[in-house]
């Protein structure tokens, strides 16, 4: 399987980036991990005249706190959330959920901005940056702008991105101290997308869900917030009752297409387990 | 398509080719270099028959393409020998504990293994097999593998190796 032609650029800034994408327009690709974009123009169902690959940006690596946020560079690789401590500490759903994606050799090339910035239904990390309420850096040669990841995703591979822009940065709010928080995912295998998944932070006080943000990934054509399950728990000590109500009022707004994963109602079955599994786990954590 | 100039170091030799830009690392290694011990397995990302180590890391090389390894420091499974021509400890684990049968996984599996024990050189049986996960062996030889880089590790750890009872 080999790829159509294509030129390839290899820029060192953003703005050298931005002005290559300006330039070449709607035939140039950003390229990041390139472990979603190579397997498509492999296939012949991406065909770009032009790939920017921004490998080359050193300005787009790496982790840094910035108040209280986690500013993490969109060229930031899995395998560097994975090293880090900073996340590790602060947010360690980031660092179960990234142990979760793909395999060893992916998360060496994988990136984060790649990741959320893809669209695909099945990638992991949209719906846990919706759960912790991160905002997302665009570029373009017409200046920066911020978008929250919750309202980012508009359809499958369909994003708030503009022709032009280049997603820069992921900044991430550190959940408060002492929160808990878990990413259930069923797969079939490694390397797999979810059949479902979810991801829980919250926060307990006295025994009972303080706050609460519930995502899903892999069930709809987005990521998705499931705000009535997470208001459902809000006040109680997840007793079994509560458990049930908060899994229907999630699985009420789960559309999952029927896949080689299972059939629909399959599909939402196991969101509703995973966000008890979720919820459960992370209260246990939570102090 | 005009060519590119790409320079390299594979398994320490100062290597260079003229490719197109959609021109992947597997084939360069195995077309411009005549470097065939890098298999092409699936071609879409899964096996890990393809696996190299470029600048530290394991990577696919049917999933990168050779212009962006400009200036990288790359070994292969051509590499994986001592310097004076005998079996690395990895490659001996492999012969020693039987670790493969058709042989076709092999040199993705060694490669993987070999930035695994870099970077955890005392791993447990758990961490082997989530170590090499995004490497496939259709003879569903794992079990062998796994012993073969736990031969691997207690050998560069300078202990006995001790088969684990079954």
């Amino acid at each position: 399987m080999i790829p159509g032609s294509f030129s390839y650029h290899r820029p060192a800034s953003v703005a050298d980036a931005v002005k290559l994408l300006a330039d070449l327009g709607e035939d140039a690709r950003p390229l990041a991990g390139g472990h979603s974009l190579v397997p498509m123009m492999k296939l012949r169902l991406a065909t770009p005249a032009h790939l920017i690959d921004l490998h080359g940006i050193a300005a787009l690596k790496g982790i840094r706190r910035d108040g209280q946020n986690l500013v993490i560079g969109a060229m930031t690789t899995q395998h560097e959330l994975l090293a880090s401590d900073d996340v590790a500490k602060a947010m360690p759903i980031l660092h179960e959920a990234a142990l979760l994606i793909a395999d060893p050799q992916v998360r060496y090339r994988g990136t984060i901005g790649g990741n959320v910035a893809n669209g695909d239904p099945g990638n992991d990390m949209p719906a846990l940056m919706m759960t912790l309420g991160a905002s997302y850096r665009l570029e373009s040669a017409g200046g920066a702008r911020d978008v929250a990841a919750a309202d980012f995703y508009q359809g499958a591979y369909f994003t708030a991105l503009e022709p032009g822009e280049i997603l820069t940065s992921v900044s991430v709010p550190v959940p408060a101290a002492g929160h808990g928080s878990a990413y259930e995912k069923l797969k079939r295998k490694v390397g797999d997308y979810a059949t479902a998944a979810a991801a829980v932070v919250l926060t307990m006080s006295g025994g009972k869900v303080a706050t609460c943000s519930i995502g899903l990934t892999n069930v709809h054509e987005t990521p998705l917030l499931a705000t009535d399950a997470a208001n459902a728990v809000i006040g109680t000590s997840l007793d079994a009752a509560t458990l049930k109500r908060a899994a229907a009022a999630a699985e009420a707004i789960m559309a999952p297409a029927a896949d080689a994963r299972g059939p629909v109602e399959y599909r939402k079955h196991v969101g509703g387990i995973m966000v008890t599994r979720a919820l459960q786990r992370a209260a246990a954590v939570a102090k | 398509m005009a060519k590119t100039h790409v320079t390299m170091k594979v398994n320490g030799a100062e290597v260079e080719g003229l490719v197109e830009p959609r021109t992947l690392l597997v084939h360069f290694i195995r077309e411009n270099l005549q470097m065939t011990g890098t298999h092409i397995g699936c071609e879409t990302t899964h096996c890990g028959a393809c696996t190299v180590d470029i600048d530290g890391m394991s990577v696919k090389s049917c999933t990168m393409f050779a212009v962006q390894a400009e200036g990288s420091d790359i070994t292969t499974v051509e590499g994986m020998a001592n310097a004076d021509g005998t079996l690395s400890a990895l490659q001996e684990g492999f012969r020693m504990m039987h670790g493969l049968q058709c042989g076709f996984c092999t040199p993705g599996m060694i490669v993987r293994a070999h930035r695994l024990l870099k970077e955890n050189p005392s791993p447990s049986e758990p961490e082997i097999r989530m170590g090499i996960s995004g490497n496939i062996c259709r003879c569903t030889g794992y079990q062998n593998i796994v012993k073969a880089i736990q031969y691997a590790a207690a050998k560069i750890n300078g202990v006995e190796f001790q088969e684990a009872a079954e």
